[in-house]
């Protein structure tokens, strides 16, 4: 049977994405391992998570879909590309974005992920961007959901990545 | 010589290229460069990033990725190539044959009443050719930009082209009219848009 992080690429090319970039990250290294051998994906190891966006904003504009991957510490450094590029212009795009220090708690993860778990929930809804958490049973409706609420709003919309969900 | 004029001789060169080769999509950086070249000369190919500084030059790489038998360039600035230097390596990794960048170089932030840069000690030409941008120009005067812009788009890109300007900025000039969704609308369609029988 197909690995977790191969299913996931084939649900996300059946729902239309066509355009992949990002910077990696532990928690879904299944996925950009894929994106990394097969070049049939295209895909563009960015050096910054905001570059990414940028970068995904241009395959928009040349008609591609886009995904953009992205460790949480990685939305910190998004936020001015996301609120003054990507909602300003009316520019899809599906942020896969992990969960490190997810709860917030010491002993969950290292010191420097704790504070970004802890808000980035509701700085998604700060951001005004829809988000949902991956879950497995609910996770083809869930990409359904949040890649129709994308093409209505062209507006980024996120699916959240917790442990163990995407690392093989 | 002023940015101003600069950026209209580029834009010039630019639409001729259009003209007599493959359609050019041209990205400009935010500041007073969007807002002289809007001034100088608009046409649907043009996309005028207003916020998201340093982002213009990723803007053009994943569109010369995704488009690669349009010209993409990219109209940009010497504090926003520094604002995301690290750019310079994703264009000169990917090398799009049809990736070019012109850099109007003040070594100041313009738009915010000419506080300095770095870029008179950190030669952006340089640190382009370094990155490994398969070729970069700097030029100082009206006539060197008038040479360089001839032949420019028959290089092989990544290609910069680094233009030394004056300080300054034109007393009352514009902003970029349309609105951004408008913007994207109209340079998506041109971007998309079947121009070739292929």
């Amino acid at each position: 049977m197909a690995s977790p992080s191969r299913r996931f690429l084939d649900l996300l090319e059946q729902h239309g994405y066509n355009y992949f970039t990002g910077v990696p990250c532990s928690l879904f290294e299944g996925v950009t391992r894929i994106l990394d051998a097969e070049p049939r994906y295209g895909y563009l190891s960015a050096v910054r998570e905001d570059s990414a966006l940028g970068i995904a904003a241009g395959a928009y504009l040349g008609g591609r879909q886009p995904v953009v991957f992205m460790q949480n510490s990685g939305l910190g450094v998004s936020m001015n590309a996301l609120v003054s590029l990507h909602q300003i212009y009316d520019i899809p795009a599906l942020l896969v974005i992990s969960w490190r220090g997810e709860g917030g708690k010491s002993g969950n993860d290292a010191p420097e992920h704790l504070i970004m778990g802890d808000v980035m929930t509701p700085l998604l809804q700060l951001l005004r961007i829809p988000f949902a958490v991956f879950e497995p049973p609910t996770l083809a409706p869930d990409i359904d959901r949040l890649t129709c609420t994308m093409h209505e709003t062209r507006r980024p919309v996120a699916l959240v990545v917790g442990k163990g969900r995407l690392q093989s | 010589m002023t940015r101003a004029y600069a950026v209209a001789r580029a834009a010039d060169a630019v639409d001729a290229a259009a003209a007599n080769g493959p359609d050019c999509l041209t990205v400009v950086c935010n500041g007073m460069i969007g807002r002289e070249l809007y001034a100088h000369a608009d046409t649907p190919s043009r996309f005028y990033m207003i916020g998201s500084m340093g982002l213009a030059s990723s803007i053009g790489l994943g569109l010369a990725i995704v488009q690669p038998a349009r010209t993409v360039v990219v109209f940009d600035g010497d504090g926003n190539v520094l604002m995301n230097m690290g750019t310079l390596g994703s264009v000169a990794a990917a090398a799009p044959a049809n990736f070019y960048h012109i850099v109007f170089d003040n070594a100041a932030h313009g738009s915010t009443g000419d506080q300095r840069t770095i870029s008179d000690r950190v030669p952006l030409d340089a640190v382009a050719r370094a990155a490994g941008y398969r070729s970069v120009v700097r030029v100082r005067d009206e006539h060197a930009l008038a040479g360089a812009l001839q032949s420019w788009f028959s290089t092989r890109g990544p290609a910069m082209l680094v233009v030394d300007v004056e300080r300054g900025n034109q007393p009352g000039i514009g902003r970029v009219d349309p609105s951004p969704t408008e913007l994207t609308a109209r340079f998506r369609a041109r971007a998309t848009l079947k121009t070739h029988s292929a």
